[in-house]
């Protein structure tokens, strides 16, 4: 059983606009058996915090191609992407490199 | 890290995505734990990455020694992250030690957009409110613009206009020369730095050379003229596709950046096209039939307009690099909504190929490169010595519409007739074409502003992208006056020219075709 874990989430770039605007959010996920890695924190997002237009921020499992992950201020590509195992008081960025936002 | 791509385990480099982790080391000074993948596999450290993205901004501007020692240089800021650190990059460059320092004359341009990207008056206020702050904190002169103020050019702006010949062109050695003797005399001489910093200063107070415009007093001052943003509105209603909507932007806004350049005195004019923004760029201008003018679309400089010379010295950034960068090193940015905002993804050819292209930059990540070296590769028009091309009026690339028999434009014109074989050819004196049974393009509508002629008198005068722009438009009343006073000259031009035609002496070794 994984212990709830605290995350600042951010969103950047024009994704925040998926979000109301809200560019911070210090989120608690709760404990399950599984611990937390980047691919269940974008199913908690999904049904947790988006706002509006889920296809714009996430297809399939991953996020929408354009959209940068930052895990404490780090590019999620060294990270283990998807895979990597969220700690507490983790710090992870969503930024949204298409037009427009 | 790497359990979910075991099969690529083994195998580096040319297949599959070979995976990096924050255990090994960053691949320039081999200590520090990298913080971002730049290309396939090259993991950079916070230190490196900042030498890297700074050497690369004055790279491309002494590659292409583009730019004079004490040339004025307008940057195009809108706000957002490209644009914003390339500011930065310039701020940085100006700061640097004699050796190192860039020596050009900056000043900024921002054009609020606000009335066509569904911004409210509030809305746009705080928008402005937030640009102002960075504006002064980059302690250059700066010019702010509303997209409205387009009703007010001069019908020049859609002229070519030549270099000064006076101007500093002799060449770049003899400039940076010149430059540094000059400097060495300011230096001894005393004041006239500072005096030339405070008369950069008033002119940045005077955003346009209207009369009886107010200049830019204090924040918040101007106020939006609200009947010109309901013009502008209208104007965009009038337009069908959010494809056209986006090209019509983009050709405003260049000619508001443009007219500011030409009449505060700047020679260049610097605007943050990353190269994810050119490949995008490319490709859709490839789709909009815009090919004949790819390489000043897309390329480093775009000297179409004469005097003032556009320049895109982050066209080797990737977006993913500034993201990085404005992220790491705090570069303040603003977002706006632009016209496309959460728009669905195939709402326009540029929406379309811009998820088109990130999509395969996802599974391929040298995609945006590979496509933005193509438009390394192109050259612009070859002029040469011939005769001046005929322009766009609108864009001002050579037309490429005067084209022989059997080209794809010609089979498209003929194509278009056949389908349309109701309508006659659009007589050129217009009136009687509502004779006829049908008169659903509304030509006689309004008999005093005769929408149906205009456009009759436009299409030809336009490359074939501006073509398609202008037939996705209901009505061309709203395009603002000094497109239609260029339209006038141009029509009157060629009238005379018929007039006269017979009294000319046909030259047959000559220029054909110049007037
Ligand atoms: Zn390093
Ligand atoms: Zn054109």
């Amino acid at each position: 059983m994984a212990a709830p874990v605290s995350l600042l989430v951010e969103f950047g770039g024009g994704a925040e606009l998926l979000f109301d605007g809200i560019k911070k959010h210090q989120v608690t996920l709760p404990c399950q058996p599984e611990p937390w890695d980047i691919r269940s924190l974008l199913k908690w997002i999904k049904q947790n915090l988006l706002k509006e237009r889920p296809e714009l921020f996430i297809q399939g499992d991953t996020v929408r191609p354009g959209i940068l992950v930052l895990i404490n201020d780090a590019d999620w590509e060294l990270m283990g992407e998807l895979d990597y195992k969220l700690q507490d008081k983790d710090n992870i960025i969503f930024i949204s490199t298409l037009h427009g936002g | 890290m790497c359990q979910a791509r075991e099969e690529y385990g083994g195998c580096e480099g040319p297949c599959g995505a070979p995976r990096v982790s924050c255990a090994q080391k960053c691949m320039k000074c081999k200590e520090a734990s990298p913080v971002l993948v730049i290309r396939v596999g090259d993991a950079f450290c916070k230190a490196c990455f900042k030498e890297y993205f700074v050497h690369k901004f004055r790279a491309m501007l002494g590659k292409n020694r583009a730019i004079y020692p004490g040339e004025k240089v307008l940057l195009a800021l809108s706000g957002g992250p490209a644009s914003s650190s390339m500011l930065q990059q310039v701020q940085e460059g100006l700061s640097r030690e004699t050796a190192k320092k860039l020596r050009f004359i900056p000043g900024i341009i921002y054009v609020d957009e606000g009335a066509v990207c569904g911004q409210s008056l509030a809305e746009r206020e705080e928008t402005r409110r937030q640009m102002e702050t960075i504006l002064q904190a980059s302690g250059f002169p700066y010019h702010v613009a509303c997209l409205e103020e387009v009703f007010d050019l001069p019908s020049s702006i859609l002229h070519c206009i030549p270099p000064d010949p006076a101007g500093p062109r002799s060449s770049y050695k003899e400039a940076v020369e010149g430059f540094i003797r000059q400097q060495r005399e300011e230096e001894t001489g005393g004041a006239s730095v500072p005096e030339r910093e405070v008369q950069e200063k008033l002119a940045g107070l005077c955003t346009r050379d209207m009369p009886g415009a107010e200049g830019l007093a204090a924040s918040g001052a101007r106020p939006l003229a609200t009947a010109r943003t309901d013009e502008m509105i209208r104007l965009f209603e009038s337009v069908k596709t959010l494809t056209a909507k986006e090209e019509l932007l983009q050709t405003l806004r260049i000619h508001l950046v443009l007219h500011t350049a030409r009449v505060q005195g700047y020679s260049k004019v610097m605007m943050g096209d990353s190269c994810t923004r050119l490949a995008v760029k490319l490709l859709t201008n490839l789709s909009l039939g815009r090919g004949a003018s790819l390489a000043m679309d897309t390329g480093f400089a775009d000297d179409r307009h004469g005097n003032v010379v556009v320049v895109r010295p982050m066209r080797e950034h990737s977006a993913k690099e500034i993201a990085f960068y404005n992220r790491l090193f705090e570069i303040p940015t603003v977002f706006t909504p632009a016209l496309d905002t959460k728009a669905r993804e195939k709402a326009s050819i540029h929406r379309l190929i811009e998820r088109f292209l990130c999509g395969l930059q996802a599974e391929f990540p040298s995609t945006v490169s590979t496509v933005y070296r193509t438009s390394e590769k192109l050259s612009a028009t070859p002029g040469g010595a011939g005769p001046v091309p005929e322009r766009c009026v609108l864009c001002l690339c050579a037309l490429d519409t005067n084209v022989e028999e059997g080209s794809a434009l010609q089979a498209i014109l003929v194509s278009e007739q056949l389908s349309q074989k109701r309508l006659p050819a659009a007589s050129p004196t217009g009136r009687g074409c509502c004779l006829g049974t049908e008169d659903q393009r509304g030509c006689c509508r309004n008999a005093t502003a005769p929408g149906a002629d205009a456009r009759a008198d436009l299409l030809p005068l336009l490359c074939y992208g501006c073509r398609l722009t202008v037939k996705d438009m209901t009505s061309l009343e709203n395009l603002p006056p000094y497109v239609h006073s260029e339209l006038e000259r141009r029509k009157c031009r060629a009238a005379m020219k018929l007039e006269i035609q017979e009294f000319l002496l046909e030259d047959e070794a000559g220029n054909p075709g110049d007037s």
